[in-house]
């Protein structure tokens, strides 16, 4: 056999070996859960391309890998996030956390050691004295410019050598605190770590926790006792006094609790649902029936300069949402903005769409409906032209007028196709993160909670600014908000499927 | 259609050109004021849709250029647009081809090929389209402050980051393409399997550049999306160097900093080469857009 027509295995093995090492990488860095991850990814493929019944999934692997670890792994992970309590508080997890109190340290009473900071040209010498034993040392010369943590270590002072220059005045000292505390001293006949402890001497520097079997921690300054409580994670002196920074612990369905029972989350959930469901359904209707009404229109023979109207009005579809957003965002402002101006003109008044909680809503669907509506037209136009004309020459013969032909004919033959549409654009608007957060933030806020809520806002946004924004960062109680959005888009994917399934047989 | 047409038919013909001016120029307003903003002079002076007075400060602003004010003093730009603009395109068309090279080669296994799972891989495909991935931003954000931990390379604030997290957003193009190659006969390929082709070869030589055509409006499609994407590029992109256009644009307008005429100089100068991508591939769009795609 010809080496060059086989060179899989080749590839394969050099593929492994390297996946191999940054899997061994990921778990000395102590992630263990991404190590785990990508080793059974790994593995998977390692499957897929040598099996010969796998021959299909060896297409299919690279993208179903990517979807499944990037689309369907976030979903299940905010899932699993949502009954924890991560959040800037319980940010790190409980190895971390631990480690954080073990680094600390103490300036504890070993020996203390005179300090002299001596200039040597534009750059320092450090000298240290003990005057009981009679001993002195000194450091190199050092620039003393950063604040990076550096260990130094000190050689015995040489009589033989050049005297020191005069010690510094003492505000010198004082400018290079910061620099000076950054070191750690080393003395030639002692392990012992020496650390900044006044700004005239150098201490040795303790560990300020030690553990205990139980895992408990001791504080060797006060011999106070840390023990990590599990359920609030936070290590808790004996007194209950919860000590920064926490970690991340399972907290059940706490989240969901705080979201349907506590009366602070549970009142600002229920207007921001109501609204949300509002917000989808007005967008739908108004742009559907606009959008219909124009693919009615444009199926007209009677009208010329179809073509012209339909591209002027298919461009809000075609500009980049993020800009047409921006751009009414700026058209509206209270102030300046150009339809204030034109109002104010024309009329005399100046609406505060952004501080008046109605006109915001009505901005909101005034903009998400001139963003909409060209979708709505261009699937209705496409439905209409499958209509067979005969029906509408019947009609025509019966005397019938426009409004019949379309209440009689046009609609009820183009809703059972379009309905799963209208179904999955409710379900996209209930998201429409991207139009809220670009144009009102949400924002005017409710005045009567306590937990900041928008009554612009959507469930999606809402939850956003838990997780991201004024709420500090409440990951957990952000993901348990998510999961209950995943199960009300579960319900209506389910809907939209059902009228899927309706469309689909009547049409055969 | 031979109809008898009465006398309230031209008044019908008439009302209907009156609404569609009326609702073309509410339509259009947006577009013509945005212009008309960019050439104005100042960031708050308000005026008539035709400028008295045409400056091009804020191009140069968006051009990245320095210009003199009337009272002499330097003008520098507050934000990198075309900086900016760069990075959208960069991460756009990256993530474009990943995703094109993901979804073809699963759409050509799903279409071709039989194995067990076929039927519910697709429905699940389909289903992972319902759930956005705003839902999952907490997620999100976490894997990538932990990969970020062991390789900064792929952690927050990277545009690697993105690329991943967009790579995976295959569902709706595996079945645009798949519904492609359905329409392609296999007696082709099956033509060329008996000369001795591979699947692999006949895959690569024989099906995909009669695919061409799919392929390209997958493309653009998945560069448009990517370009347009706002949720995720906001929770991992903060360096003000390596925002997307999306993310960065906004900056233009907080309340404390208002900078409406800047914010119309980049909007036209980064919208409109999006815009013209779109409405030049629209006629290819139509057909991947009624099979059920809504745009974000």
């Amino acid at each position: 056999m010809n080496l060059r027509l086989r060179p899989g295995p080749a590839l394969l093995a050099l593929v492994l070996v390297g996946a191999l090492y940054v899997v061994a990488m990921v778990y000395a860095a102590g992630q263990t859960l991404l190590a785990a991850t990508m080793l059974a990814i790994t593995a998977l493929a390692l499957w897929v391309y040598s099996s010969a019944k796998t021959y299909a999934w060896r297409y299919l692997f690279p993208g179903i890998a990517a979807a499944l670890v990037f689309v369907v792994f976030p979903m299940v992970y905010t899932v699993a996030i949502g009954f924890t309590n991560y959040s800037s508080r319980n940010l790190l997890e409980f190895p971390r956390a631990t480690q954080y109190f073990l680094d600390e340290t103490f300036h504890g009473d070993g020996p203390a050691y005179a300090f002299t900071l001596h200039a040597d040209g534009p750059e320092f010498r450090l000298r240290l004295e003990d005057a009981d034993a009679g001993k002195a040392w000194v450091s190199g010369r050092l620039a003393l410019a950063t604040t990076t943590p550096l260990e130094i270590k000190l050689a015995p002072e040489d009589p033989a050598q050049a005297p020191l220059a005069e010690p510094v005045q003492l505000k010198t000292v004082i400018a290079k605190q910061k620099h000076l505390q950054a070191l750690t001293l080393l003395l030639p006949e002692s392990s012992a770590k020496l650390v900044m402890t006044g700004l005239r001497q150098f201490g040795a520097a303790q560990p300020l926790y030690q553990r205990n079997p139980d895992g408990s921690l001791v504080n060797q300054q006060t011999n106070a006792v840390l023990r990590p409580n599990m359920t609030s994670g936070f290590y808790e002196t004996e007194a209950g006094e919860r000590l920064q920074p926490g970690f991340q612990v399972g907290v059940g369905f706490a989240n969901y609790q705080r979201i349907f029972t506590d009366t602070a989350f549970r009142e600002p959930f229920v207007r921001i649902f109501v609204w949300t469901v509002v917000f989808s359904a007005l967008t739908v209707f108004f742009g559907a029936a606009l959008g219909m009404f124009l693919a009615v229109l444009f199926n007209w023979d009677a009208l010329r300069f179809k073509g012209l109207y339909r591209t002027l009005l298919f461009l809000p579809y075609a500009v980049p949402g993020f800009i047409s957003i921006l751009v009414f965002k700026g058209l509206f402002n209270n102030n300046f903005g150009e339809i204030n101006l034109i109002l104010d003109a024309l009329f005399g008044i100046k609406p505060a769409w952004f501080s008046d909680p109605t006109l915001a809503k009505v901005m909101l669907l005034i903009v998400n409906v001139w963003l909409g509506y060209p979708y709505m037209m261009v699937i209705c136009s496409g439905l209409i032209k499958a209509i067979p004309a005969d029906l509408y020459e019947a009609s025509a013969v019966a005397g019938a007028g426009p409004l019949t032909n379309f209440w009689r004919i046009t609609l009820p033959l183009i809703l059972t196709p379009l309905t799963p549409l209208l179904i999955s654009a409710f379900a996209f608007n209930f998201n429409n993160f991207v139009l809220i957060s670009l144009l009102t933030g949400g924002r005017p806020d409710f005045l009567d909670t306590s937990v900041p809520a928008g009554t612009t806002d959507l469930l999606v946004s809402y939850t956003y600014r838990i997780a991201f924004q004024d709420s500090g960062q409440q990951f957990g109680l952000a993901a348990a908000i998510s999961t209950v959005i995943f199960a009300m888009v579960a319900a209506i994917s389910l809907v939209q499927m059902r009228f899927t399934k309706i469309s689909r047989d009547e049409s055969r | 259609m031979a109809i008898v047409l009465d006398k309230s038919h031209r008044w019908r013909v008439l009302a209907a050109h009156a609404f569609l001016i009326a609702l073309a120029a509410l339509v259009i307003f947006p577009f013509l004021m945005i212009l008309s903003i960019s050439l104005r002079p100042g960031n708050f002076a308000a005026g008539s849709l035709i400028p008295e007075t045409i400056s091009f400060e804020h191009w140069k602003l968006a051009l990245g250029l320095s210009y003199t004010a009337p009272d002499g003093r330097l003008v520098k730009p507050d934000f990198p647009v075309l900086l900016w603009l760069w990075n959208s395109v960069k991460v756009a068309s990256l993530t474009a081809a990943i995703t094109l090279t993901l979804s073809t080669t699963a759409s050509y296994a799903f279409a071709r090929m039989k194995f067990r799972g076929k039927r519910t891989a697709l429905s699940a495909l389909m289903l992972m389209q319902m759930f956005p991935a705003v839902l999952a931003l907490v997620a999100i954000f976490a894997i990538f402050d932990r990969i970020g931990s062991v390789f900064p390379f792929f952690g927050i604030d990277s545009h690697a980051s993105l690329l991943l997290a967009y790579s995976g957003g295959i569902a709706l193009h595996v079945w645009t393409i798949k519904g492609y190659y359905d329409t392609i006969p296999v007696e082709i390929e099956e033509a060329a399997k008996v000369d001795g082709a591979t699947p692999w070869q006949a895959f690569r030589l024989v099906l995909l550049p009669m695919a061409v055509p799919i392929l390209m409006v997958v493309f653009l499609l998945a560069f448009i999306g990517a370009i347009i994407e706002y949720p995720v590029a906001s929770i991992l992109l903060h360096e003000e160097a390596k925002l997307t256009l999306a993310v960065g644009s906004k900056l233009f307008l907080y309340d404390q900093k208002y900078l409406w005429g800047d914010f119309a100089a980049a909007a036209i100068l980064s919208g409109l080469p999006i815009t013209v991508v779109f409405i030049l591939a629209q006629k290819w769009m139509i057909s991947g857009l009624t099979a059920g795609g809504i745009k974000g």
